[in-house]
C-alpha cells in the first residue's frame, strides 16, 4: 500500500538524524511516565477520585494516552497542515492523482512519538492486569473499540483543525484546547467534571463514547453488555469531519508562492 | 552595562508586538486552568482526611501558575538563539566585543518579560471576577502579597539562569530538541507544575526541598496564598538567593569554558 511506503521515507530520513531521535525518544518517554507518575500520587494523597478506584482511572488514562499518541504518531500531518497551506505545498498535492486525505497524513510521520506510544502501550497492559476486574471477552471487545474509536476521534479533531486553516492559513493556537486540552479532560472519567463538560465532551466531541460510558460496562457498574458498543458513536464522528474536509478543499485558494 | 540594558530594551520591545499569539495563550492557559480546578475539586470531593492546602490555596496556586506560565516555563526558549548555535550563526555573536554571557541572560530576561506581560493581567483579572469556588482569592494581607512580589522578580531571574543551561548543552550536543525537551519535561515535574507540591508525599517534598526547581513557581505561588509564613518565608526567599548566585557562576563559568572550544558549524 502506498501509505507504508510514506513510513517507509519517513524512517530513512529520520536515521540520519540517531541522536537527536534518541534523546526526543528519551524526552516523550518521561513526559508520558511522569504525567502518570503524577496521577499515582494525587491517588497516593486523595484515596479515591469521586468514587472512582485508582484501577479504573489509571484504564482511563491509559486508553485515552494510547490513542493519542497512536494518532499523533500516524496522523501528525494534519497537525502540522498550517505549514502546508503557508508554503503553497498543498498545490502540489492537489496536482498528483492521489487523495488529498493520504498524501497529508503520509507527509508526517512522527518516529519521536514512537516512545510515548510504547510507554502507553506499556502502562496500558499493566492497568489492565492491575485493574481488579473480570475480564470477558465483550469487556475485551469493548477495550479495543475503545482504543480504536478513541484514533478515530482525535484523528477527526485534527483534521477540523487542519480544515480550519483553509480559512485563516494558519494554524490557529486555539486548536489545541480541543486536542492536547481534551485529551487532559479525557484523561479521567468525565463524570468528575462540571455537567456542561461532560456534555460538552459527550454530545458535541464525542470522547464520552471512549470514556465513561464503555467504562461503566467494563468496570461492572453496568451490566447492560450495549454500553460496550458505544465506541462504535465514536468512530462515527470522523465523517461529518471528512464531509467539513472535503468542502475546505474544494473552497480552497491557494496563497501562491 | 549600556549594552545589556539596549539588549533588554530591544527584545523587551519586540516580544511586545506578538499580541495575537498572546490571547491564544491566554485562552487555552484558562481552559487548562478550569480543567486543573475541576479535577482537584472532584479529589477534594472524595478526600475527608486533613489536606495540606485549603480550597483557596489551591485554586490560587493554579491560576497564578497559569498566568505567569511564559515567566516559569523553561520549554520556551529563543528559537532564534538556540537555531544560530546549531547553524553556525553564532560567530557573529562571538565577534562582539562583549561578555556573551551577560549580553545573552538580558536578552533572554526581556524575551521572558515581555511575554508574560502580555499574558498575566487578563487571566488574573478574569479569575478573580468568575464565581465563588473557581475565583482566586486576594493574598491573606498585604506581607504575603510583599513577598510574592518580591520572590517572583527573583523567580524570573532564576529561571534565566537556568536556561543558560540549555544553550550551553546546545553548544555541546549541537541539538537543541534533546536538551530544551529533557529540562523542559523533568523541570515541569519538578518545580511543581503538573501537581501542586505541597500534594506530594512528603519524602518527595524533602527531595524537591535540595532541587532549585521549586523555588521558580512553588515558592512565589505558596507565599501569595498564605502557604509559607513567617520565618520559613524569609528563610526560603534566602535559599532561592543563594541558588540563584550558584547557578549564575556555575553557568557563566561553563558557559566561559564552552566558548573556548567551541567549533562554528556551516560556512
Amino acid at each position: 500500500m502506498i501509505y507504508f511506503k510514506y513510513v517507509k521515507m519517513a524512517l530513512k530520513s529520520l536515521a540520519q538524524y540517531r541522536l537527536s531521535l534518541l534523546l526526543t525518544t528519551i524526552g516523550q518517554l518521561a513526559a508520558t511516565a511522569l504525567a502518570f507518575l503524577s496521577m499515582w500520587l494525587l491517588f497516593d494523597r486523595f484515596g479515591t477520585l469521586d468514587g472512582y478506584s485508582f484501577g479504573e482511572v489509571a484504564l482511563t488514562f491509559c486508553v485515552t494516552l494510547t490513542a493519542f499518541a497512536f494518532t499523533e504518531c500516524f496522523f501528525r500531518g494534519f497537525d502540522t497542515f498550517s505549514h502546508m497551506i503557508r508554503q503553497g505545498t498543498f498545490d502540489r498535492v492537489l496536482l498528483r492523482p492521489r487523495g488529498t486525505v493520504l498524501q497529508v497524513i503520509g507527509s508526517t510521520v512522527e518516529f519521536s512519538r514512537l516512545g510515548r506510544l510504547a510507554v502507553s502501550v506499556t502502562m496500558l497492559l499493566w492497568a489492565i492486569g492491575n485493574s481488579g476486574f473480570e475480564w470477558t471477552i465483550l469487556k475485551g471487545v469493548a477495550l479495543m473499540l475503545m482504543l480504536i474509536s478513541g484514533v478515530f476521534i482525535f484523528a477527526g479533531v485534527f483534521i477540523l483543525g487542519a480544515t480550519v486553516c483553509f480559512w485563516t492559513m494558519d494554524g490557529l493556537e486555539f486548536i489545541n484546547i480541543f486536542t492536547d486540552g481534551a485529551r487532559e479532560f479525557a484523561s479521567y472519567p468525565l463524570t468528575i467534571y462540571a455537567k456542561r463538560v461532560t456534555q460538552f465532551f459527550t454530545f458535541i466531541i464525542p470522547y464520552g463514547c471512549i470514556n465513561y460510558l464503555p467504562l461503566t460496562y467494563i468496570t461492572g457498574r453496568s451490566d447492560n453488555p450495549l454500553y460496550a458498543l458505544t465506541p462504535l458513536f465514536g468512530i462515527a464522528f470522523i465523517i461529518p469531519c471528512f464531509l467539513l474536509w472535503r468542502w475546505g478543499v474544494r473552497h480552497y485558494l491557494s496563497t501562491g508562492n | 552595562m549600556r549594552a545589556y540594558a539596549g539588549m533588554f530594551r530591544m527584545k523587551f520591545i519586540a516580544g511586545l508586538q506578538y499580541r495575537a499569539a498572546a490571547w491564544a495563550g491566554i485562552s487555552t492557559q484558562f481552559v487548562w486552568g478550569f480543567a486543573l480546578i475541576m479535577l482537584y475539586q472532584a479529589f477534594y470531593r472524595s478526600s475527608s482526611a486533613a489536606l495540606p492546602m485549603e480550597w483557596g490555596q489551591l485554586v490560587s496556586y493554579i491560576w497564578l501558575q497559569q498566568a505567569f506560565l511564559a515567566l516559569i516555563m523553561l520549554w520556551s526558549q529563543d528559537g532564534d538563539l538556540l537555531s544560530q548555535i546549531t547553524n553556525g550563526q553564532v560567530a557573529y555573536e562571538l565577534c562582539r566585543p562583549y561578555d556573551l554571557f551577560g549580553l545573552w541572560y538580558f536578552r533572554l530576561l526581556a524575551g521572558r518579560l515581555s511575554s508574560v506581560l502580555l499574558r498575566f493581567v487578563p487571566v488574573i483579572v478574569i479569575a478573580m471576577m468568575i464565581p465563588s469556588p473557581y475565583r482566586l482569592v486576594l493574598p491573606p494581607d498585604l506581607g504575603a502579597f510583599g513577598l510574592f512580589v518580591l520572590s517572583i522578580a527573583f523567580s524570573s531571574f532564576l529561571v534565566v539562569a537556568i536556561s543558560m543551561f540549555i544553550y550551553i548543552l546546545t553548544f555541546i550536543t549541537l541539538s537543541s530538541v534533546g536538551a530544551r525537551l529533557a529540562v523542559g519535561v523533568l523541570s515541569d515535574f519538578l518545580m511543581g507544575a503538573l501537581i501542586p507540591i505541597p500534594l506530594m508525599p512528603d519524602w518527595l517534598q524533602r527531595i524537591l526541598d535540595w532541587l532549585p526547581f521549586r523555588y521558580i513557581a512553588d515558592l512565589p505561588l505558596r507565599l501569595y496564598s498564605g502557604n509559607i509564613v513567617g520565618a520559613d518565608a524569609f528563610r526560603q526567599i534566602a535559599v532561592q538567593m543563594v541558588w540563584l548566585l550558584l547557578l549564575l557562576l556555575a553557568g557563566k563559568l561553563w558557559f566561559n569554558r564552552v566558548l573556548r572550544n567551541v567549533v562554528v558549524q556551516g560556512g
